[in-house]
């Protein structure tokens, strides 16, 4: 896409460098850790996702990537070179707001180039390569709307126009899809993950939703109080937490203790069969709830602790999944689904 | 609020028609006679042309040196200042409005009188005396002084609605401080400078007091001569040049309501 010739001042970058590193950054808030010493490589071309609750510093990560935030200690590298000290105006790279912070007197249009006009632009150029970059994000001839005229989805969509119409080598996403309704969220999803694809940039994505950051991630970190608990492919993260905190939230938490052991194991490697058949774990089903295509069950192991499992409502209907409820079962997995995982923290 | 605006319009109209009303040179009795002959005064006499502009004039060099004064001050209060120094501006800010408007002029006469404060401190410091007690100045100052928190409240009230993440998307869009403030702040923030213009200019407009205890020979305002001309039985023609400033505040409005500055009330 030729519009997107990139214009940042990247002529400094060390080839072969990871397009951001952090290296040791810490942010205090008063006597709050935000951010509680991170290392991270995010590599060129990469989409990222960095996952956690709110108030596990990930939002705060992304501001010290960004700028708005300096770290008290460590630092920031762009392109292999150090921006720690750099204004947020001189790096190269461009963030969408989670409010998407267009501004309200400008037209849509006016909105878009605006960082193309900041870089003395000419007129004609940044008002064909905005109307270019509005067709990409599919919002033709809104140009000259106001961003009140325009729907939470719309407008979302000319916040990403206006970041990547400058051509940043790196993307800086704030829980860009959080006031997105869940289908729109759903259709913005595939989008951005083949917008990302076709632009070859790198995306770093902040948002709280596990199933957003496991279907559009080619790595995601999962943060946690300050701290990253893991970082790897949604496969591994998934298949095998390292932490009790991943295991938690990213799925369902489905931690045992047997022996001194602590292991989880994803609810849908369960088998659940009738009492008498076999010799797995005994356990009573305490809870049922039926979500259409699966049902979730609820297990009390007369061990101690509990597992939940997830089945597919192949052939069950409604009605036959909630009569399980109260019966006696037992829990039965294969030893390579369970992962044994540390305690609190690492 | 139906029954009050009545009334108010129906003052307003009593006002206009008696403007087309003359006096008997004898019996000094309002006669309901139309005619234009006070407006034809108005404009053939070079004096009113002078004391039309002079109001005029004085309140627009009001209403600019309060947006200048107001413009930092709300910036600070709004965007930099803690909750504690926040709170102290505001009680600084709002203060001398429960004092009496007569007290406040007369302090700044006291002031700004030829052996006034003023002049006793530039002394002092070995400047030469700045004589702008009972001129045009003292009126300017002293209104700027009145007025500035009608000023302060709507711009701290318009720079507060600009959420942070503007001032970061331009950052973050390549633009520095100067360039997000011109473009960016200022912009959000002037229907608030123009809902407290509409305060500054109209009040200024209609003020006679202060001209008339802090002003010199030449600071008389439409209303002083609207209060002489009451004083002399000339009503209609009070009514008449008291018209001048009721159309040029409504002149003033609509430009104002196409700024937004409605909205930022």
């Amino acid at each position: 896409m030729a519009t997107l010739a990139p214009t940042a001042p990247d002529t400094d970058a060390v080839a072969g460098a990871p397009a951001v590193r952090l290296a040791g950054v810490r942010r205090v808030y008063g006597d709050v850790v935000a951010v509680a010493g991170i290392d991270l490589d995010i590599g060129a071309g990469e989409f990222f996702t960095m996952l956690g609750p709110s108030g596990s510093g990930k939002t705060t990560t992304l501001r010290v990537i960004a700028g708005f935030e300096r770290p008290d200690a460590g630092h920031v590298e762009l392109q292999g070179v150090d921006v720690t000290r750099v204004a947020p105006s001189q790096r190269a790279v461009n963030t969408v707001f989670q409010d998407y912070a267009l501004f309200p007197h400008m037209t849509v249009a006016e909105n878009v180039e605006y960082g193309l006009r900041i870089k003395g632009i000419g007129r004609r150029d940044r008002r064909a390569r905005a109307e270019a970059m509005l067709d990409r994000v599919r919002l033709p001839g809104l140009g000259d709307r106001k961003p009140a005229q325009l729907s939470g989805g719309q407008r979302q969509r000319v916040a990403l126009a206006r970041a990547i119409v400058n051509g940043p080598p790196v993307l800086l996403l704030d829980e860009p899809l959080g006031a997105l309704d869940l289908k729109l969220r759903q259709e913005m999803q595939i989008f951005l993950k083949a917008l990302q694809r076709d632009l070859g940039i790198t995306f770093v994505y902040v948002t709280h939703d596990q199933e957003e950051a496991l279907t559009m991630s080619d790595r995601l970190a999962v943060f946690n109080e300050g701290r990253i608990e893991q970082v790897g492919t949604p496969a591994e993260v998934y298949e095998h937490p390292q932490t009790e905190f991943v295991a938690g939230f990213v799925g369902v938490s489905n931690v045992v203790e047997r022996d001194g052991r602590r292991f989880t194991i994803r609810p849908e490697k369960i088998r659940m069969t009738d009492e008498g058949v076999g010799d797995a774990e005994p356990g009573t089903v305490r809870e049922v709830v039926y979500v259409g295509m699966i049902t979730r069950y609820v297990v009390d192991l007369d061990a101690g602790g509990q597992l939940v499992v997830v089945r597919q409502n192949l052939e069950t209907s409604s009605q036959e999944a909630l009569a399980e409820q109260g019966k006696r079962v037992r829990l039965s997995w294969r030893p390579e689904h369970t992962y044994e995982i540390g305690k609190e923290g690492k | 609020m139906l029954a009050f605006g009545l009334v108010y319009l129906a003052a307003l109209v009593a006002l206009f028609l008696s403007s087309f009303w003359t006096v008997n040179a004898f019996t000094s009795e309002v006669q309901h006679i139309w005619n234009l002959d006070n407006y034809r005064l108005l404009w053939d006499q070079g004096a009113y042309h002078k004391i039309a502009l002079r109001t005029i004039g004085i309140a627009a060099a009001v209403t600019v040196a309060d947006a200048i004064l107001a413009f930092p001050l709300g910036y600070f209060m709004a965007r930099v200042a803690g909750g504690r120094s926040r709170a102290f501006i505001f009680v600084a800010v709002l203060l001398p409005l429960w004092s009496s408007y007569l007290i406040r002029v007369y302090i700044w006469q006291l002031i700004l009188a030829h052996d006034g404060v003023l002049n006793w401190s530039l002394q002092k410091v070995g400047l030469p005396a700045a004589n702008i007690g009972y001129t045009n100045w003292a009126v300017w100052l002293i209104f700027t002084y009145i007025w500035l928190p009608f000023m302060v409240l709507p711009v701290y009230g318009a720079l507060e609605r600009v959420p942070d993440s503007f001032l970061e998307a331009s950052r973050d869009l390549g633009a520095g401080g100067w360039t997000t403030f011109r473009r960016v702040l200022l912009p959000l923030a002037l229907p608030g400078v123009v809902a407290g213009s509409i305060f500054t200019f109209s009040l200024t407009l209609g003020d006679y007091i202060t001209p008339l205890l802090a002003g010199g020979a030449s600071s008389q305002f439409i209303g002083n001569v609207v209060y002489d001309s009451i004083g002399s039985q000339q009503t209609p023609f009070a009514a008449a040049f008291a018209v001048v400033p009721l159309a040029v505040m409504g002149v003033y409005l609509l430009i104002a309501r196409r700024l937004g500055a409605f909205e930022a009330l």
